[in-house]
């Protein structure tokens, strides 16, 4: 370890991608512009089911400016994969143009290329599709019901998949035996997830080499040259290249291969040109995977102590018309083992029906199956409070796992072993800092003056960086979850880093290279991040479930004690001194007791170079390669209190307090994780209160707008008052734990809890999500009567 | 048919036909060549194209092209002087005012406004101001930060 008088490791630095985003420099996928480049505009379905008839282009060949027109029957490429089984899952194919039929609004029909974005426009418009309209569903419960309409004839009752996880038998005595029952059915609703870049691509095929070079907004490239070139377009892996430059925000939905670019390749080959494609926003509702979208009957049994002894789960998972790249995994995986929280749980047993609808796919958004987890144990543990007649934190911390920090893990009943943890200070502090016994007795005075505060409170785990490999394909994942990261040492002693992670908005170019030099004692000027290009990084799995810092910072460390592995015995060679004589600081290493006797980090990498004078039977150069495989998740908590104000009379909800406290690990850069987390927040407390995606009962999406679908404002959010515990995670070589979700999971029952608490004079125990100024209204309209 | 159009951008006099349904912000984008003037939405909810025409800020894609002729505007591009950040950017900078940095343009050419309407704005009046620019990463935080630490900076006139 490098002890350089000042730690990179742990400062918030500013970053170092900021000067081109901040001087409009930055390079997104729609700023490529190539020679002789040619746009795409898709003719998209109407209809949320229909059969599909005939496709007339005549109109559209005839517009001005249009190339070609291209529909199912011309476009031979293979069915979009989905890269995650369960048991007896039914996967239906999932053609990149619909073909027979059309299963939700905005399924891609036919695609126009045109010499320019607007005259392909032209062009889709004048394309004339004959449909024969069917019956929709898009409700999962009712999707499983007789009569429903059915998507695919080979998938009875919509439905994909069965899956359970826990002890049915110990739970049913947990319940036999209980004091007291909580029960809460519960809609967590389907989110769109808007990151304000639209999705983009631009292929470009190369007749004279055959090579392919794809430019898209993408959180992991690949994954999506892997996926791509096996399974749909049937070209070896060395033909595609996969470029994803700056990249504006995912949050899940830039996970996943989409019909358009996989349409977009078969086009540029076909006509041997580059070919542009930019979703419009209108696109991005219809077309990006959806988020959540669980119907969900839950109950939690206590014993006569308040001890919680057993948690009984059924939900019903709306996948959309299709299965995403990874829409299996969400409610199953990363949603059922989360369920324990950080308590002391006993029994558990959770199933889920995995159902096909006719509306738009749905995968992996910020959480993805953790929100979902957290959103329904905290709201049960509130209602519990409520029922017991008890304060909520307190019912929270009676039941909290005990502090197990030694490396030994925590088994729950649903498969995790959590890293470790320490969850009652993160919960005090969280209360401290709020105030909570002062804002209790504000609420007491208010609501005499008939104004009416409420608070929230969350204690919640996380599960970051899924691992490892085995297990993770033991059930059923089509990919192994490692990282690579590549530390090649130049002769002068910079650094290039290529890292299998990609940032599109996370600041690994800043992080990781705090990481890099940190390690290696020497300015980070001279360390460069390359991430986000399949012909520069030996391979990656990408940016998503938290995962950057803990695996893949972690394969960039072990690459850098490789390199300074080697480096050392260089050194000690030209020092003419044992290798344990030695030692490294500030980028340096000098002799044990003779600190004049040194060589510098630059002139060993110098001499790896040179090979003049190494030692006998080294090869020259400094380079290494790592695939960082995890031995587990890790597991970040924390406790989070909302303090609101709620106007009976309008329903108009006030954040008037927003208290985080995260326990995400050793911190590379606090800047940058209190970034995260504010963002998080507000993604949350956008669920709680104002986003929804949602379609009419014939499948029409009616938020299909950033006119209808409230996405959260800067005058409806408050400034977020941060604090961390730190309790490093024993997995991994750099304490880290994972930061990019915490926020978001637990915002939305914190808010959601508060307004409840508001609420609680009038006997209101539950408003399903979002709760708008409406439904409050309606809720507590009801409620005087 | 095409129009004619003569607009100043960033300084630089430009020259074009175009069609009368072209968008301005597609005008910048891809004729003039400047990037870094976003498109978020269709709707003029996101305000990733803001842009400065005669001195107010504008969403440059509820604009047509052929209503900026014999405009002077202001992109994202231009806001640097001799090689120095205006202070908005330094701001954001500083304060880790973006995140992906896709809505950050928008944002700052809003806060230039801003702070022209407002040199000394309270956290209230920058909220307000920003309610026609989304951010999807930051949840405006130290986007408000940003422009309380540009208020603090002013430029040097």
């Amino acid at each position: 370890m490098a002890t350089t008088t000042e730690r990179l490791f742990g400062k918030a630095i500013k970053r170092r991608e900021d000067p081109r985003f901040i001087t409009g420099r930055g390079q997104y996928v729609d700023d490529v512009k190539l020679p002789g480049m040619t746009y795409a505009a898709f003719v998209r379905s109407p209809h949320a089911h229909a059969r599909l008839r005939r496709i007339d282009a005549t109109g559209a060949k005839a517009t001005p400016g249009v190339i070609a027109v291209y529909s199912g029957q011309d476009v031979q490429v293979g069915g979009l994969p989905c890269g995650w089984m369960l048991p007896e899952i039914k996967v239906p194919v999932r053609p990149a143009f619909a073909s027979g039929k059309v299963r939700y609004v905005g399924e891609p029909v036919a695609v126009v290329i045109g010499e320019s974005a607007y005259a392909a426009r032209d062009g889709a418009e004048a394309v004339n599709v004959d449909y024969e309209p069917l019956p929709a569903v898009t409700d999962a419960k009712r999707a499983r019901e007789k009569g429903a309409a059915q998507l695919f004839d080979e998938i009875p009752n919509n439905q994909s998949f069965y899956w359970t996880i826990g002890d049915k038998a110990a739970t049913e005595n947990a319940f036999k035996g209980a004091a007291t029952v909580v029960q809460q059915p519960l809609l967590n609703q389907r989110l769109i997830p808007n990151a304000m870049e639209p999705r983009a691509c631009v292929a470009s095929f190369s007749p004279g080499t055959g090579d392919l070079t794809l430019w898209v907004t993408s959180q992991n490239p690949h994954v999506h040259r892997l996926l791509m070139a096996a399974f749909v377009l049937g070209i070896p892996e060395t033909k595609m290249r996969v470029i994803a430059p700056d990249v504006g925000g995912g949050f899940g939905s830039k996970i996943f291969v989409y019909n358009e670019e996989v349409i977009a390749c078969w086009v540029s080959k076909t006509l041997a040109r580059p070919v542009k494609w930019t979703a419009d926003r209108r696109e991005s509702f219809m077309n990006d995977a959806h988020g959540r979208d669980h119907v969900t009957e839950a109950a939690l049994a206590f014993d006569g102590n308040g001890i919680v002894t057993g948690l009984r789960v059924s939900t019903h998972a709306n996948l959309g018309a299709y299965l995403s790249t990874f829409a299996p995994l969400i409610p199953s995986f990363l949603y059922g083992p989360l369920l324990s929280g950080v308590y002391k749980l006993p029994s558990i047993f959770c199933e889920v029906w995995g159902m096909l609808t006719n509306t738009a796919p749905v995968d992996a958004y910020r959480g993805a199956g953790r929100p979902e987890a957290t959103f329904l144990l905290e709201r049960l543990m509130d209602r519990a409070a409520r029922q017991l007649g008890q304060d909520p934190a307190e019912v929270r911390r009676r039941n909290l796992i005990p502090k197990f920090t030694g490396g030994t893990p925590y088994q729950t009943p649903v498969a995790f072993a959590y890293d470790s943890g320490d969850y009652e200070p993160a919960l005090n502090r969280a209360l401290e800092m709020s105030g909570y016994a002062a804002v209790r007795k504000e609420q007491e005075v208010a609501r005499r003056n008939h104004r009416y505060i409420g608070v929230g409170v969350t204690t919640y785990i996380e599960a970051c960086g899924p691992a490892p490999s085995a297990v993770a394909g033991s059930l059923g994942a089509g990919a192994g979850l490692w990282e690579s990261g590549a530390v090649r040492v130049h002769p002068t002693g910079a650094v290039t880093v290529f890292t299998g992670s990609h940032s599109h908005g996370q600041g690994h170019e800043t992080t990781f290279a705090q990481l890099a030099a940190d390690e290696l004692g020497i300015p980070m000027e001279q360390v460069e991040i390359v991430h986000g290009d399949t012909a520069l990084i030996p391979f990656g799995m990408g940016s998503y479930g938290s995962r950057s810092a803990c695996v893949g910072g972690s394969a960039i460390v072990r690459s850098v004690e490789k390199v300074k592995e080697k480096g050392r015995k260089i050194a000690a060679h030209l020092l003419e001194a044992s290798e344990k004589d030695l030692d490294y600081a500030d980028g340096k290493w000098t002799v044990k007791g003779a600190p004049d006797k040194a060589k510098t980090w630059g002139e060993v990498a110098l001499m790896a170079y040179l090979a003049h004078n190494i030692p006998q039977g080294m090869e020259p150069g400094l380079e290494a390669t790592t695939f960082y495989d995890p031995s587990n998740f890790t597991f970040p908590f924390g406790a989070h209190v909302a303090v609101v104000d709620v106007d009976v009379d309008t329903g108009a909800v006030k954040l008037l307090k927003y208290v985080a406290v995260d326990d995400v690990g050793k911190v590379i850069n606090p800047m940058i994780v209190d970034g995260m987390v504010h963002g998080g927040i507000a993604q949350g407390v956008g669920q709680a209160l104002w986003e929804h995606g949602v379609y009419g009962p014939d499948g029409q999406l009616l938020t299909g707008t950033m006119m209808d679908y409230a996405m959260p404002k800067a005058d409806q959010l408050p400034n977020y008052e941060t604090d961390r515990t730190v309790t490093p995670s024993p997995v991994n070589p750099i304490g880290v734990k994972g930061a990019g979700e915490t926020g978001t999971i637990a915002s939305t029952p914190t808010v959601v809890n508060a307004v409840l608490d508001a609420l609680s004079p009038f006997g209101v125990t539950h408003i399903d999500m979002p709760l708008t100024a409406e439904k409050i209204w309606k809720a507590v309209a009801a409620a005087r009567k | 048919m095409k129009l004619p159009v003569t607009v100043t951008i960033n300084g630089q006099t430009y020259k074009h036909e175009v069609e009368p349904r072209l968008l301005l912000v597609h005008y910048i984008r891809e004729m003039v060549g400047l990037t870094g003037t976003h498109v978020g939405c269709d709707t003029s909810q996101c305000g990733a194209c803001t842009i400065l025409m005669n001195g107010q800020a504008v969403k440059a894609c509820n604009v047509f092209a052929v209503q900026a002729d014999g405009a002077n505007i202001t992109t994202i591009e231009g806001l640097a002087k001799n090689g120095d950040l205006h202070p908005i950017q330094q701001g954001f900078w500083e304060k880790h005012g973006l995140q992906c940095g896709f809505c950050t343009p928008g944002m700052i050419m809003a806060s230039y406004q801003l702070l022209e309407r407002f040199p000394h704005p309270s956290e209230d009046q920058i909220r307000h101001q920003l309610e026609g620019n989304l951010c999807r990463c930051t949840g405006y935080h130290n986007i408000v930060k940003a422009i309380q630490w540009a208020a603090e900076h002013p430029a040097q006139k």
